[in-house]
């Protein structure tokens, strides 16, 4: 393929809020770009995980390279680069907003801006892209394309009167789409001459070659056999293969020259070692300093991960591995707990990302999991001067060496129509938020802005917010910092045993209400037994809720005759299997499911 | 010889109860004589496999099989003694149901002059409230009108079908029943007691939603129904049940049923000890040679079948199952602690070869420890509290 110049070179994503349609409109325009035909067009080409597909959202970001032949007659080549579309993976977003020299704004025409359209849009903003809008699903019947427009100049103050009209599902409006990029997205600005000096904006890992690298080359040349070298991490590698990215494959070409968006591979094994936000560049000829922006990712939400076959432990270990090669951000180390034996403390940047690894492990690795209460990294300041981060409420110290605990806040903003602004401000409250502003950005609506507690908002927050607002409300949120707080533990007898699986730490003015609630859901779940069975919430000993599971009387088949011997065998059968899935904490067996469900404590409220 | 015993299923009846699940329907006289037609050419048509047996035990029950011509029951057990080598002194029951014209004077002695010795009455209730509720369709004053006619017929082995914890009833309610049944003249020498379950597919179940186990975790009762007792309710009047017909020379020898001496029905103990059987008619189930199977459950697949196209009874017999050592030593053991003597640990090594403790050892010491199974020479047998909690320790017997 003929090398192009960087006048004829587009980086660019596409930023939107969730659902808006962005991953439809890579689509349409790979399609149209021609890299393609119809029938080899997977219904969301950027999406390659299933997990991703079912949910709509995009995880890893990607990349892929189109050749566009514009109005003008010469053919462009596209990089276009796909980001996540959660908080969760903010940081991955950032930097593949810094692989980008532009962006195409998504915007729904009949939902208008919401709060992730904000938040990415300025997110690409603090980038320096050029962002041009686009409007889409202008199908739908309910659609308001002028309104939108003027939306978009209004609340982000961007033109947008010349915005391409789109309906991605539909495929009208592409050709404006692709011809806007051409036009409105800057080329590439880089020193082809300069040391080399790329941007990893993502890593994926190949169990053939090693971690594939993602790379955005700014200055200089990347090519076969030259040593390069991870500036944050030093690590060195001899290049083994470049290359581009083909709609779902892999493409090796000779080089990649400043400008180019592509790939690299060096035998390398530990995807640590080539961490998102690292600057790529050549060890016998480096670079002065690496691009700024780079920072290594922490969990900010634990939780405990146990196998619920206990014999099955050695493959939840071989499975989180193999996940970990995929996966610079997760984190586990093996713990141990009375109640769920041998497992592991594992650690997400938020609870989408749990939720995905969770699913992976128990669908690609057909894993049964038992997981325990997520929560956040509280630090624990102790009385002899010392400092820790606590990531499993079952190692908090006793009360008397506790100075005091701190736990990490959030700025969170939530964008709503006016109707639902009293119940999204008495979520907030409830969940401990502080207030900090209200925002009109048009008559109908507003931007609520409140410092909340990280550990409110990891449960169910999403659901909270969206069935207070008929859906209507969307958020968006980024760590403030850690803050002190008045924290306790709350632990669960059962049957006057501690199940430590069951332990969490909460603000001590939620406890009572947590532990009366964590109560009843148990007494639910816990099968009656031949004796009572106590259940119990207590903080520091003290015993501040309790429920009773009553002794089980009777479990007797009444008749059973020649004729009902087949069902009477398939009862005994069930409750036999029943009886299985159960954890036997000192002679009381508590079903796994237990152990979930106060995972939901809100629900049906 | 070899034993077995014959079920024959009639499954009509007047109207369904509301708490019946048995499979039994509402059905005209021509579809009946139909029925008997191709139940008369089942029974010729097992005539063979049951040569090397002799027939101790038959049971013909619903459905209602006094709701259809008394006649058909007459035809049918001559048509049974006529092929099968019937034991003299073989027990022969039919269920009855006091609202139905075979509950007669004259159907009772032609079914006595057929050889039938023993009548089992579905009394379920002495309250004519309770009988409506139940959607029975006769009252307290045909039943006794129907127990004279049986013992003016000459049965001497009666035993009448009583209810407890229905809707609404309260400890005395459900004495009162119990006294009744035992102020009868002479009483009977049976009664089966049981709790109402709801089943599913039943009014009942619409009514009251699942909860046959576990009587007080409670769904939602539609407007209008009784509550049902609670589970400690249901439990004091079972055990009040025990107590009050062992007072009246009753024992209790299995779960639900009672007994003066020597009338236990030998027919249902060869269920609750795994002995074979062979059911005759729409979804009759059997166990026979180490396989159990039951017939199709459509009735125009069965008079099809056995008329139309002389398939025999290749062409109604439904999910036969071989049952290998494993499952038949479960069933052994969890239909045999359905009595109250229990199992006798040299009939599981005489059936199975292997010595019951070798095979359950840890379960029989670990419900022993809990006081919930009790050795008692050659038997091994559930306590009283075992009782209660029949299922729990059923189940620990699956292997």
């Amino acid at each position: 393929m003929a090398e192009f110049d960087q006048s004829k070179i587009r980086n660019f994503c596409i930023v939107a809020h969730i659902d808006h349609g962005k991953s439809t409109l890579a689509d349409r325009m790979i399609e149209t770009t021609g890299v393609l035909t119809s029938r080899e067009m997977q219904n969301q080409v950027l999406d390659n995980m299933d997990i991703e597909r079912e949910r709509g959202i995009t995880i890893k970001s990607q990349a892929v390279r189109m050749v566009y032949k514009a109005k003008d007659g010469e053919e462009y080549v596209f990089n276009m680069i796909d980001t996540p579309g959660h908080v969760d993976f903010g940081y991955e977003v950032s930097r593949s907003l810094a692989a980008c020299d532009g962006a195409i704004l998504v915007v729904d025409a009949t939902q208008g801006v919401e709060a992730q359209t904000l938040a990415n849009v300025y997110l690409a903003l603090d980038h320096d892209l050029d962002v041009f809008p686009v409007i889409n699903k202008i199908d739908l019947p309910s659609a308001r394309p002028d309104e939108v427009k003027e939306e978009i100049e209004d609340v982000i103050g961007i033109e947008a009167h010349d915005a391409p009209l789109v309906s991605a599902k539909l495929g009208t409006g592409i050709e404006d789409v692709l011809e806007n990029v051409v036009t409105k997205i800057p080329a590439p600005k880089g020193d082809s001459t300069a040391p080399l000096k790329a941007l990893i904006f993502d890593s994926v890992y190949d169990s053939y070659r090693g971690v594939i690298v993602f790379v955005r080359v700014r200055d200089g040349v990347l090519k076969k056999g030259m040593t390069a070298k991870c500036m944050a991490s030093g690590a060195s590698w001899e290049v083994v293969e470049v290359g581009y990215f083909g709609p779902g494959q892999f493409i090796p070409c000779d080089e990649l020259s400043a400008g180019s968006v592509g790939y690299f591979t060096a035998s390398i094994k530990n995807i640590q070692d080539a961490r998102v936000g690292d600057t790529v560049t050549d060890a016998d000829k480096p670079c002065e300093e690496a691009l700024p922006g780079y920072k290594k990712v922490m969990p900010m939400v634990y939780c405990g991960l146990y196998p619920a076959d206990t014999a099955k432990y050695p493959e939840l270990r071989d499975a989180l591995e193999k996940l970990q090669l995929n996966d610079a951000s997760l984190f586990y180390e093996p713990e141990t707990s009375q109640a769920l034996g041998f497992g592991f403390r594992a650690g997400f940047l938020g609870l989408l990302h749990l939720e995905v690894i969770q699913e992976r492990l128990e669908r690609e690795y057909n894993l049964d999991l038992v997981t325990t209460a997520p929560g956040v990294v509280y630090k624990v300041y102790k009385t002899d001067g010392t400092v820790f981060d606590l990531t499993n409420p079952a190692n908090l110290p006793d009360p008397s060496e506790i100075e005091y605990m701190e736990e990490p806040i959030v700025n969170g903003e939530i964008m709503v129509t006016t109707d639902y602004v009293g119940s999204i401000m008495q979520l907030c409250q409830e969940r401990r938020g502080k207030y900090i502003s209200t925002e009109y950005i048009e008559a109908t609506r507003a931007v609520l802005k409140y410092e909340l507690p990280l550990n409110e908002i990891i449960y169910d927050f999403f659901d909270a917010l969206k069935s207070r607002s008929r859906g209507y409300a969307s958020f968006d949120y980024e760590i403030k910092g850690y803050e002190r707080s008045e924290l306790v533990k709350l632990d669960i007898l059962i049957n006057h045993e501690q199940v430590d699986a069951l332990s969490f730490i909460v603000h001590k003015d939620g406890a009572y209400e947590r532990g009366r609630k964590m109560c009843e859901k148990l007494k639910g779940e816990i099968p009656r037994h031949l004796f009572e069975i106590p259940i119990q919430a207590a903080v520091g000993g003290k015993i501040i809720a309790r429920e009773t599971v009553k002794a089980m009387r009777k479990d007797v088949l009444a008749k059973c005759y020649g004729g009902d011997i087949s069902r009477k065998r398939k009862l005994l059968e069930k409750q036999k299997e029943g009886k299985k899935k159960m954890r036997q904490i000192g002679s009381v067996e508590i079903p796994q499911q237990a152990f979930l469900s106060v995972l939901k404590l809100d629900e049906g409220n | 010889m070899n034993k077995i015993g014959l079920y024959i299923h009639i499954p009509f009846c007047i109207q369904k109860c509301l708490y019946c699940d048995f499979l039994s329907f509402p059905e005209g006289k021509k579809q009946q004589a139909l029925y008997f037609d191709a139940l008369k050419n089942e029974i010729l048509c097992s005539k063979e496999e049951c040569k090397e047996y002799e027939v101790d035990t038959i049971f013909i029950g619903g459905g209602t099989p006094t709701a259809v011509a008394p006649d058909e029951i007459a035809n049918m057990m001559k048509l049974i003694r006529d092929n099968y080598n019937v034991l003299d002194d073989a027990e022969i029951t039919m269920e009855c149901n006091p609202g139905t014209i075979g509950a007669g004077a004259d159907a009772m002695k032609l079914y006595f002059d057929a050889g039938i010795n023993r009548i089992s009455i579905g009394l379920q209730s002495a309250n004519d409230k309770e009988l409506k509720l139940l959607g029975r369709i006769h009252n307290r004053q045909q039943f006794e009108e129907c127990y004279r006619n049986v013992r003016a017929a000459g049965f001497l082995n009666v035993n009448v079908d009583l209810m407890g914890a229905l809707p609404g009833q309260s400890i005395s309610d459900y004495e009162d029943n119990l006294n009744y049944v035992l102020s009868l003249d002479p009483p009977p020498e049976h009664i089966s007691a049981y709790s109402l379950i709801i089943e599913e597919g039943t009014p009942f179940y619409e009514m009251y939603g699942e909860k046959t186990e576990s009587i007080d975790s409670a769904g939602s009762i539609s407007e209008g129904a009784l509550p049902l007792p609670d589970e400690d309710t249901e439990r004091d009047m079972y055990h009040r049940t025990k107590d009050i017909l062992s007072e009246n020379g009753y024992h209790r020898y299995e779960i639900s049923n009672y007994a003066k001496d020597k009338f236990e029905c030998a027919h249902n103990v060869r269920y609750w000890k795994c002995r074979e059987y062979l059911g005759f008619g729409l979804g009759a189930a059997s166990l026979m040679k180490g396989r159990r199977f039951s017939n199709t459950r459509v009735l125009s697949e069965y008079t099809k079948s056995l008329l139309d196209e002389g398939e025999g009874v290749a062409g109604i017999r439904r999910d036969e199952e071989i049952l290998d050592d494993n499952a038949m030593m479960e069933e052994f053991m969890f239909m045999g602690l359905r009595l109250i003597q229990g199992v006798n640990v040299n009939d599981f090594y005489s059936r199975f070869g292997k010595e019951i403790f070798d095979v359950y050892g840890d379960v029989i010491v670990n419900l022993i420890e809990k006081e919930l199974l009790v050795r008692n020479g050659d038997y091994l047998r559930l306590t009283d509290k075992g009782l209660d909690v029949s299922n729990y320790c059923m189940a620990e017997f699956l292997i």
